[in-house]
């Protein structure tokens, strides 16, 4: 029986047929009580139940998922992490992610292929340039790595760009993160799966909240598509569909669902092998390890929850792609989907205790919950084992919309969601 | 692309709208208004899955309407001028 990932394993497993590999993590029945549980089982609700059972201890949990693991946001992004942020409280909770991530893999014994090829964030005016250097000094301020990049710098790393001086966007240089890259999505999800379910945590799919138990002002438990399940902790971690649960429990939030689109070419050998993000053209691109190339874009302009998208998103998309990479015309699209986002207004997420207490909150990432995945965990895991905050998670409480100290991201760094 | 029913214009391309927020958020009045309230008028929002009632612009013609569709399926099932009744409904 092989419970343990490693070269060792794989040659043993090889020489025995095969025949000891276990199912990566349990599927079993709900119980009726549980010491926490936690709606959605993507990254942030995986993590969340990771980290509750490795560092606090706790592992009489449930992650409740409706459909399968890692199949909303978790498995639709465009898989980038970076932490180019503004304000130090985001630094702070990017920067905790990031750090988490470079050890991801050996922390859960399960590759996530992280791969930190570094991201150019482009310039394409003298304006844009002296922004992009006041990114860089508040970036290097608050502890995280940043350089400005000259045009030279940007041809040595992305050379199919298109540099043309008469170019609609010309590329004046950009900001440099050498240690953002790529993980592979489904990876995260998985292997946060896999560990958590090693420390006892019931993964439990195709069970579907439909209301809260509330009892005595507090939330007690949840009526599920596989019954009731009764607890005094909850952590949701819905993101698109966190104003659809709210509604249940009888509040609302400073949240609009749209819809974020993506799509892949088909294979190709080795072009780029950094990410990039046009600011004036509104796309990001890298190239996966399997050779698709990999697009993201703007949020669709009609609030919805069809994980669709529509066809006038996308041609933005892909005429700003051409503009930026001409030779990517040769290219065919091989996949197109899209994930619905929960969009703040002022781009920062929610972390904290919702207004029905008991009931806790990890939502409002926009288009950038993948990324934050480890912190998003840790900070849910620490409210809902302490019920308290701690000083990354903080500044990310709801209370921000009545006090009025917004961490207002878009306008900080620049971020479209 | 997708068709809206601009109710001065008729059918348009979707690119030509602008959402404006949901139907029925009425700005409070007065000055004793509690920060929880302009909290709520501000920031909070229904945000529904489903038949929902919103109020778009058409940017080309400057009109401002109630659409009532489904957030889901992007169906639209009517688009009115706007007033103030209409609104506040």
């Amino acid at each position: 029986m092989t419970r343990r990932y490693s070269a060792l394993s794989l040659i043993k497993e090889g020489l025995a047929g095969q025949k000891g590999w276990q199912p990566a993590w349990r599927s079993p029945e709900p119980k009726k009580n549980y010491d926490a549980v936690i709606i959605g089982g993507g990254g942030h609700g995986l993590a969340t139940a990771y980290y509750l059972a490795r560092t606090h201890g706790i592992s009489n949990i449930a992650v409740l998922e409706k459909g399968w693991i890692g199949g909303g946001n978790t498995g639709r992004n465009t898989t980038v992490v970076r932490s180019n942020y503004y304000y130090p409280e985001s630094v702070a909770i990017y920067g905790l992610a990031h750090r988490l991530y470079e050890g991801l893999s050996k922390e859960l014994n399960y590759n996530v292929m992280l791969s930190q090829r570094g991201m150019v964030f482009l310039c394409h005016s003298i304006g844009e340039m002296e922004i992009g250097a006041r990114t860089v000094n508040a970036m290097q301020i608050n502890g995280v790595d940043a350089e400005m990049f000259s045009v030279d710098d940007v041809r040595r790393v992305a050379p199919a760009l298109n540099f043309a001086p008469d170019a609609r966007y010309p590329v004046f240089g950009g900001v440099w993160q050498g240690r953002a890259g790529t993980a592979r999505h489904d990876a995260v999800a998985w292997g946060y799966a896999r560990a958590a379910s090693a420390l006892g945590v019931d993964i439990i799919q195709n069970c579907e909240v439909s209301d809260f138990i509330i009892e005595g002002g507090r939330c007690r438990g949840v009526q599920t598509s596989r019954g009731t399940i009764r607890t005094d902790r909850i952590g949701m971690a819905v993101a698109g569909h966190s104003s659809v649960l709210a509604a249940k429990a009888g509040f609302r939030l400073p949240i609009n669902s749209y819809a974020l689109q993506a799509c892949v070419s088909e294979p190709v050998k080795p072009i780029l092998d950094t990410v990039v993000l046009s600011p004036g053209t509104g796309v990001y691109v890298s190239q996966s390890d399997k050779g698709e190339i990999v697009i993201g874009g703007a949020l669709d302009r009609t609030p919805s929850y069809g994980q669709r998208g529509n066809l006038p998103t996308l041609e933005n998309v892909i005429s700003g792609l051409l503009e930026m990479f001409p030779a990517f015309g040769q290219l065919k699209l091989m996949r197109q989907w899209a994930g619905i986002v929960d969009v703040v207004p002022d781009s920062s997420p929610i972390i904290g205790e919702s207004p029905l207490p008991g009931l806790f909150l990890n939502c409002g990432w926009g288009t950038g919950g993948f990324k934050a995945i480890p912190a998003g965990g840790t900070l849910l895991a620490n409210l809902l084992a302490t019920g308290k905050h701690n000083d990354i998670s903080r500044p990310f409480d709801l209370d921000r919309f009545v006090t009025g100290r917004l961490l207002d991201e878009a306008a900080g760094s620049g971020i479209a969601h | 692309m997708q068709l809206f029913h601009c109710p001065f214009c008729g059918q348009r391309d979707e690119t030509e709208f602008h959402f404006g927020g949901e139907a029925g958020n009425i700005r409070p009045d007065g000055a004793d208004v509690t920060s929880e309230r302009w909290a709520s008028y501000l920031y909070l929002r229904d945000n529904p899955k489903g038949a929902v009632r919103e109020v778009w612009v058409h940017m080309t013609c400057g009109e401002f309407f109630v659409m009532a569709r489904d957030s889901v399926s992007h169906h639209v099932a009517s688009t009115t001028s706007l007033d103030c009744a209409e609104h506040a409904q």
